[in-house]
């Protein structure tokens, strides 16, 4: 019924009303960029652990002392690749044991060296690329100690030092975010305090009135909850969507590039739905900043 | 005068809190009682008098004599500054902020100066006390459009106050203070914007509020509206009370006026 629908207390004409949603909306927008950075990481490591859990490297290095002159021997391939492909096809669980092509290592090393850079005269060490069944449980330290008695220089990477270095700068990033948030939070608190204090003495006169004709604190408290609920989800719907659109336009610029590392490809269903929470708490706790920054100020009046 | 009747009996179904009539107590009772504003005289010294439920009193005093500010305590906007008060028989030093709220809704107030809520219409600054107490019921708005046309503002159920003249904005006013039926009802200076007919008519809406039960107290300087109307005048001067008994069972004794 409209009789009953208007607020006694008038804060939307206040300046509060006017500058507020767009401190949530900004508010909510930082966080919910850090908030995306961290989901996706921590997607993105997922991702990666699970395409190289199964899989390790082998990288063999050049006979010490080339045996024909640097230039002649340089990129031939060390003798102890043979063995250690034996070795491999009889270890138990290994379906696939593959030396890497010189073309193929250029390839890879292409964007770290530039294409100009001949790998004819460098010596690039020989890598194995090793597969095994996905139910396999091979003993790597077994197969680490035999590598090394046929080639003592021979690397086995199981790839876990760099996941776990990955691993480290996320949950930094995680932290760095759980921290913006909390920051964010933090301001949202003091500013909703401070706005509604100030609602309170701009509109001292009508709360006055309100006591005077029997209203509780309560009531007064909900005016302004009501206030500060619609200008809060108001924001920070907005400040949600201007995020999801900066990542999307990023996602357009950079197409093509590192397209994997993108939050629109690698966020889940379930983080979409954590990021549409982040409005709905921060109105919540704006909400309930406003209740009991009126009851508090209220009660400590005679 | 039907419709004024059907409508505070419709009031009083709808409200929380049951008149405060029991035979033999007092609604309101100033002992000794002395007001003053923060550090400056007192304005009120030595008050004593006390009101019975059921009854209806004027009040009359010189400009200043302290009028509004006695009016004010009994509405428990200032507590006193010495001496004791009670309304409905509670000592208003004792009452919590809850229990303050509880008993202003049994009080119903038009203030000398209105207080209306310039953004709200004048059928929602009317309805507002009944939704306050958590009134909910659809008859409020049918029952406020009544109360307004009784008070002949049927023309300005929508109108803002800001644009309504003082003597319109104090019908609103008082249409506020009783449509709830209150317990008490203090009103100060309540005709003072208003032409002599239509302070006659107001006077009947308070006296049919009385003949339900509401006690009444009536701050004015209309002498002859006073006169025209057979209650008990309490007097306020130098700073002391004196109850002029006109009729018989006007509950009344004087007061111990300080500056004898
Ligand atoms: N808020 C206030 N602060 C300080 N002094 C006040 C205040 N309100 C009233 N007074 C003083 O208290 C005295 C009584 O004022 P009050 O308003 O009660 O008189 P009144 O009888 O209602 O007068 P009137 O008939 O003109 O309305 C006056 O001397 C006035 O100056
Ligand atoms: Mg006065």
């Amino acid at each position: 019924m409209k009789l009953f629908g208007r607020r006694d207390v008038p804060l939307d004409g206040d300046a509060s009303g006017r500058f507020l949603p767009w401190l949530v909306a900004v508010m909510v927008y930082l966080a919910a960029l850090a908030l995306i950075s961290a989901m996706t990481m921590s997607r993105a490591i997922t991702h990666w652990q699970e395409g190289l859990s199964g899989t390790l490297t082998i990288q063999i290095p050049h006979d010490q002392v080339p045996r024909g002159g640097p230039a002649s021997k340089a990129n031939a391939a060390p003798d102890a690749i043979e063995p250690i492909l034996q070795l491999l096809i009889a270890t138990p669980g290994v379906r696939e044991a593959k030396v890497l092509e010189p073309e193929e290592i250029e390839r890879l090393l292409q964007p770290w060296l530039g294409a100009a850079a001949g790998l004819t005269d460098l010596p690039v060490p020989s890598l194995i690329s090793v597969t095994f069944d996905t139910a396999a449980e091979p003993n790597l330290e077994n197969l680490a100690r035999e590598v090394s008695k046929i080639s003592p220089g021979a690397v086995v990477d199981t790839h876990q030092s760099w996941l776990g270095k990955v691993r480290d700068l996320a949950r930094t990033v995680q932290w760095v975010a759980v921290l913006v948030v909390a920051l964010i939070v933090g301001c949202a608190i003091m500013i909703v305090a401070f706005a509604t204090r100030m609602g309170l003495s701009v509109h001292g006169h009508v709360i006055q009135l309100l006591h005077l004709i029997g209203a509780r604190d309560s009531y007064v408290a909900s005016q302004f909850q009501a206030h500060v609920l619609t200008f809060a989800l108001r924001g920070g719907i907005a400040g949600l969507l201007l995020a999801v659109g900066t990542v999307f336009l990023a996602g357009r610029t950079l197409e093509g590039s590192e397209a994997i590392l993108l939050p629109e490809f690698v966020l889940q269903p379930l983080d979409w739905s954590a990021l549409l929470l982040l409005p709905v708490i921060v109105a919540i706790v704006a909400t309930v900043t406003a209740r009991l920054t009126v009851l508090r100020t209220l009660g400590r009046m005679p | 005068m039907c419709h004024l009747a059907d409508h505070f009996r419709w009031a009083s179904s709808v409200r929380f809190c049951p008149l405060d009539t029991a035979i033999g107590k007092t609604l309101v009772r100033f002992e000794d009682v002395a007001l003053r504003y923060g550090a400056g005289p007192e304005v009120l010294g030595g008050v004593s008098f006390h009101l019975a439920p059921g009854s209806f009193h004027f009040m009359i005093g010189a400009s200043g004599a302290g009028k509004s500010s006695l009016l004010s305590m009994i509405y428990l906007a200032r507590r006193p500054s010495g001496g004791h008060l009670h309304i409905f028989e509670r000592d208003v030093t004792t009452l919590s902020r809850h229990e303050t709220a509880m008993m202003r809704r049994k009080i119903g107030v038009v203030f000398q100066d209105f207080r209306l809520l310039d953004h709200l219409t004048a059928l929602e600054n009317v309805a507002l006390p009944l939704k306050i107490s958590g009134q909910r019921d659809e008859k409020v708005r049918r029952h406020v459009a009544e109360l307004l046309a009784w008070v002949g503002l049927a023309e300005h159920l929508d109108s803002y106050p800001p644009t309504l003249s003082g003597g319109q904005k104090q019908r609103v006013a008082i249409a506020r203070a009783v449509v709830g039926r209150p317990s008490l009802l203090i009103a100060d200076e309540p005709t003072g914007n208003v032409d002599d007919r239509m302070a006659v008519r107001l006077l009947y809406l308070f006296e049919e509020l009385n003949k339900l039960g509401t006690t009444i107290v009536i701050a004015t300087h209309n002498e002859s509206l006073v006169a025209r109307f057979n209650h008990p005048v309490v007097r306020l001067g130098n700073g002391g009370v004196r109850i002029d008994r006109r009729q018989p069972g006007a509950d009344a004794r004087p007061g111990k006026g300080s500056a004898a």
